[in-house]
């Protein structure tokens, strides 16, 4: 459905916050009918609805429970669940059209006829704008679930704005997951989701250089990763493990490599049993792509350039940067330097931020550095 | 608002239903109708016969086709519907989750169109 698996860590860098006054205020208001119609019928009526979204932009709790309870609301199962996120992160989230299109790896006309269409069917059909009940919770938390994480998404490699990260999407993203968490202790994903943007979060001090340069996996300097959210992750991570859905699976490869303690240590090959088992749940070609990567630093670049090629002629990857950009960094380590410049214009052909564009016309230029990665193992 | 509930559900375990299991059937429909009218909800509802007694018109251009059948065969078929008022899609839902079908598509009345 969109990038959520595309990319992985992150990373930042505070320490874990005072949850308890939030998640109260969570579940007593998530509970309580307010006045959030209003603003519900301008996602409904109207494309000058921005201002819902900036107006909750402030960093108060409550401004998140707000945004919560109305992310809840959207996610109306009578829309298709597609339409319910991208009406959410377009209206509720303040993303662009242009954004929400790249999360979901369509063209933006096409992203702006999906929301067109749910808004008219909540026109139509009036679907109303009303706080769900605790029974109808549940069925409405996987839209909720992908409508954090493509916002964690675009916040950790942001597809607009001027740098590679926009904290103030991560920060926002992570609040609303432990919002959740405490509204819905029950539900493990949430748990693995908040597991997954922690222990992603928390090496973003480390991701980007003084230049605004992204930084290798690899070449990172890992004393910078913040250890009190890699904790936290751990923590979340062992207790949904038992069950893992997708996210924490996803949690469980973002631990792997927060839990080595130099990138040589990294164990590929149970990076690669985790893809195995996020391929059965979620057979995305995304998917796909990254546990070539994982394959080829566990076996070997040929290896992974034998997957790797099929996914060429995929409609979903063959504009994807990340699928050429982790193509020439497997020719090029295979000794094919050549095929690997190409791959490397192609990847930044493909590119949609300054940031990566530069990153892949650095990789053009720096001929036998040997480094692997790709979109989840990338940064 | 008014909201037609479309019942669809596979017909050939009806087209074989014993008149004592009908009637079983009967007896929920008419709870269910009785629910409406307390309610002041129903504006109307009909069984359909079979689609084996189905006759599909189709214009094309300035042809009309005429053939035997519904207009599409599929393993579930329309075999009956409620027209319903509502305030909104939730209380449609709410009414279309208490009808003893398999499965109801809800669809809302273009009001305009609506002849009085």
């Amino acid at each position: 459905m969109s990038r959520t698996e595309r990319d992985e860590p992150g990373c930042s860098g505070r320490g874990s916050r005072e949850l308890d006054p939030a998640g109260r205020r969570a579940t007593d208001s998530i509970r309580r009918q307010r006045s959030y119609h209003d603003k519900l019928r301008l996602v409904a009526a109207s494309e000058a609805v921005d201002d819902v979204a900036t107006a909750a932009d402030g960093q108060l709790s409550g401004v998140d429970d707000d945004r919560l309870r109305l992310v809840f609301t959207c996610c109306h199962p009578a829309l298709a669940q597609e339409a319910q996120v991208a009406l959410a992160l377009r209206h509720l989230c303040g993303l662009t059209t242009a954004e929400a299109a790249r999360l979901f790896l369509i063209p933006v006309p096409t992203m702006a006829a999906r929301l067109t269409r749910a808004k008219k069917k909540i026109a139509a059909a009036r679907i109303p704008y009303r706080i769900p009940s605790d029974a109808e919770l549940p069925e409405r938390l996987s839209g909720v679930l992908a409508v954090v994480y493509l916002l964690f998404t675009e916040g950790y490699a942001a597809s607009g704005g001027d740098g590679p990260v926009r904290a103030e999407l991560t920060e926002r993203a992570i609040r609303m997951g432990r919002l959740i968490t405490d509204l819905m202790p029950d539900q493990s994903e949430v748990a693995g989701l908040l597991a997954l943007m922690l222990l992603q979060d928390a090496r973003r001090e480390a991701r980007v250089d003084d230049g605004g340069r992204l930084v290798l996996l690899s070449d990172q300097d890992r004393s910078r990763w913040d250890r009190g959210r890699i904790t936290e992750g751990l923590t979340l991570l062992d207790r949904t493990l038992a069950d893992p859905g997708a996210y924490t699976v996803q949690a469980a490869i973002a631990a792997e490599h927060a839990t080595a303690a130099a990138a040589a240590d990294t164990d590929w090959s149970a990076i690669v049993g985790w893809y195995d088992v996020l391929l059965e749940m979620t057979a995305t070609p995304v998917v796909a792509m990254n546990r070539v990567v994982a394959v080829a630093m566990s076996v070997g670049p040929l290896a992974g350039l034998a997957l790797l090629d099929p996914l060429l002629d995929d409609p979903v990857l063959r504009d994807h940067h990340l699928l050429h950009g982790a193509r020439a960094q497997l020719l090029r380590r295979a000794g094919h330097e050549p095929e690997a410049q190409e791959a490397f214009e192609r990847a930044a052909d493909c590119a949609r931020t300054d940031v990566e564009r530069h990153f892949y016309a650095v990789q053009l230029l720096s001929q036998g550095v040997v480094t692997v990665r790709s979109g989840r193992d990338l940064t | 608002m008014k909201y037609a509930l479309l019942i669809y559900g596979p017909e050939q375990g009806w087209a074989e239903a014993s008149q004592p299991e009908r009637e079983k059937v009967y007896v929920q429909y008419r709870e269910f109708a009785q629910m409406l009218e307390t309610r002041g909800a129903i504006r109307g509802g009909e069984e359909l016969d079979l689609t084996s007694t189905a006759t599909t018109v189709r214009h094309s251009g300035d042809d009309v086709m005429v053939t035997d059948g519904p207009f599409a065969e599929t393993t579930e078929q329309l075999g009956g519907f409620f027209l319903i008022d509502a305030a909104d899609l939730d209380e449609a839902l709410g009414y279309a989750k208490a009808l003893p079908a398999s499965c109801v598509e809800v669809r809302p009345v273009v009001e305009s169109s609506e002849p009085h």
